[in-house]
């Protein structure tokens, strides 16, 4: 949930940073897809590598876990929920029974509703047999803040009384603003907080790709900056990325 | 515009469909344990109703409740309305209050449109006289798409008392910017003068719509607002009108009846058709609830954005959009 896309300064235009592919093909949900913007992003993770930290991920949820008997995996909406279908697909391959994935909408349980519009909500899908008694795997793409995994938290206990609760993300980007921290991480990523780090998923964004761009400073908790906002008029403006006091609107203008 | 709902015709395509699909995900709610969202807490709904109602009133109020809002329940009898004051003067004493929503229902068409002008907080169009009632037209529309799956290109038949109908109104308004064809059913007596421009059919003939219908909502007889004779008698209404169960085998097999309540049993309905597996009835109550919840998340839930200020705040921002019902299918569920 925690990323931020924000294609301003070219500053960061290292020589590995513009991949030709970053702007490929898009998901037929182009309305929720994310594009970069080749010139100021750099690849952080490509397709295999995150592959091999999710079987890795897998993996330890299965020695922690005891063969994740009684694990429920909900992802948190948008890209939570492909990567919980595929940890639950690692999961079943490694172990041979299928291990049950949902989806965990945290919309309405949000600290910062009043900082944006109302926004859409996610779809929430509780596997058949509840979650009562179950280890509630939440899975999420970064974690950052730790707001989202506070609303999610929330979010679970009105829908029943797991035994345990623990988190999964793929990139631990740092900054927390709670005590929370994740069980399982794909891979650390230690930002500032003026970078923007994007998870692109082949099943939402046509390919796999973790991607460090540089934007402009952005508060953690201040809500989720969004690609689908990208403004293209801003796209080429260089420095102008410190600005983070000009008031309430930076969080929507990420 | 987009800070209240008053007219179905506010709504976009987009905002329509925006309201469905959460109206959707809210639905779910009822299944759950705890049937509570702490979405609107602190937030006040004043539920201002100057005319009787049991399922709207109950049903805004379980909405606003259920998203943890407080409700004040405000109606015009046995309150300081019937002592003579104005609407205008309630409204301030709401403002006072610190209302978030105004939920209104008035005998005069217009009411609400006026409340908007005096209140900071939304307004929210529960019917006013014979305007509209949106948020009816928008359940409505929601159970024709949780029953058939979808609204394009469904054929609707809306039978009976239009004129006097804000059901109808609203509903010819939000099935039309929906893509769905609506004709009306009713003796020209009591069909609005105006007709003719309505995005809509008109027919005289229930038997000659029915067979190509997906969709018959058949409208109540509001004797208390006849003040005149419509039709000769209640009985030839119902023979000519009404929906027997040998009419109702004229629908196609998919076909749905729908009825916004409360009912005539044997004018326009008959209680068989009311009772059977194709009736609604009992369903658009519950679907009322969510739909009212979406209503009131959509426009409550997000940022307060002062008012008449939207506008060039946005601008400020340089949002793309920062409306209520902001219409992209953005990232806006991390």
């Amino acid at each position: 949930m925690m990323h931020a896309l924000n294609p301003g300064g070219a500053d960061a235009a290292g020589p590995d940073s513009a991949r030709p592919d970053t702007a490929g093909p898009r998901s037929a949900r182009s309305g929720q897809a994310r594009t970069v913007s080749p010139a100021d992003s750099k690849t952080v993770l490509g397709p295999d590598e995150i592959s091999r930290a999710l079987i890795r991920v897998a993996h330890e949820i299965l020695e922690r876990t005891n063969g994740a008997a009684d694990v429920i995996l909900m992802g948190i909406p948008t890209r939570g929920v492909p990567l919980a279908s595929r940890l639950a697909a690692k999961l079943s391959q490694v172990e041979g029974r299928p291990a049950p994935a949902g989806s965990l909408d945290v919309t309405m349980y949000r600290d910062d509703l009043r900082l944006r519009p109302a926004r859409r909500l996610g779809h929430t899908a509780v596997p058949p047999s509840g979650i009562d008694g179950k280890i509630v795997i939440l899975v999420d793409d970064v974690l950052y803040s730790g707001r989202t995994v506070r609303a999610a938290l929330d979010a679970l206990g009105d829908i029943g009384r797991p035994r345990a609760v623990q988190l999964a993300v793929l990139v631990d980007r740092g900054h927390r603003e709670l005590p929370i921290r994740a069980d399982y991480v794909g891979k650390n990523l230690p930002t500032s907080q003026r970078e923007v780090v994007q998870v692109l998923l082949t099943e939402t964004d046509g390919q796999d790709a973790v991607v460090l761009g540089t934007g402009r400073a952005t508060e953690p908790g201040a809500g989720q900056p969004n690609a689908g906002r990208l403004n293209p008029a801003r796209a080429g403006a260089s420095g102008r990325g410190g600005t983070p006091g000009d008031g309430m609107p930076t969080e929507a203008a990420r | 515009m987009n800070r209240h709902l008053i007219s179905a015709a506010d709504l976009s395509r987009d905002d329509a469909v925006l309201i469905l699909d959460t109206a959707e995900e809210l639905a779910q709610l009822a299944e759950r344990p705890i049937r509570k969202l702490p979405t609107l807490r602190g937030r006040t709904v004043v539920n201002l109703f100057y005319e009787d109602s049991t399922r709207t009133r109950i049903s805004f109020e379980a909405a606003a409740k259920r998203l943890s809002a407080d409700v004040i329940n405000f109606s015009a009898k046995g309150s300081s309305v019937a002592k003579g004051e104005s609407l205008k003067d309630t409204a301030l004493t709401l403002e006072a209050m610190g209302a978030d929503a105004v939920v209104i229902r008035h005998q005069a068409s217009g009411a609400p449109y006026r409340l908007a002008g005096w209140v900071r907080g939304s307004v929210v169009n529960a019917g006013d006289g014979t305007h509209e009632h949106p948020t009816q037209a928008l359940l409505d529309a929601f159970t024709m798409r949780r029953r058939l799956g979808r609204l394009d290109g469904l054929h609707v038949a809306i039978v009976g008392d239009v004129l006097h109908s804000r059901v109808a109104r609203s509903n010819v308004l939000l099935l039309r910017t929906l893509g769905a064809e609506v004709t009306l059913v009713a003796p020209p007596t009591l069909l609005p003068v105006a007709v003719s421009t309505w995005p809509c059919e008109v027919s005289y003939d229930l038997s000659a719509v029915l067979p190509k219908t997906d969709v018959v909502m058949m409208l109540r007889v509001q004797a208390e607002r006849m003040n005149a004779a419509y039709f000769p008698t209640v009985r030839e209404y119902s023979r000519r009108y009404g929906l027997d169960v040998a009419r109702m085998a004229l629908l196609p097999d998919h076909a749905i009846v729908m009825h916004p309540g409360p009912m005539n049993r044997g004018v326009e309905i008959a209680a068989e058709v009311a009772d059977s597996a194709r009736s609604t009835i009992v369903e658009q109550v519950a679907n009322g609830v969510s739909v009212r919840m979406a209503v009131l998340y959509l426009l409550l839930g997000g940022a307060d954005l002062g008012g008449a200020d939207q506008g060039s705040a946005e601008a400020g921002a340089g949002r793309a959009d920062a409306g209520w019902l902001s219409s992209e299918p953005s990232e806006v569920a991390q």
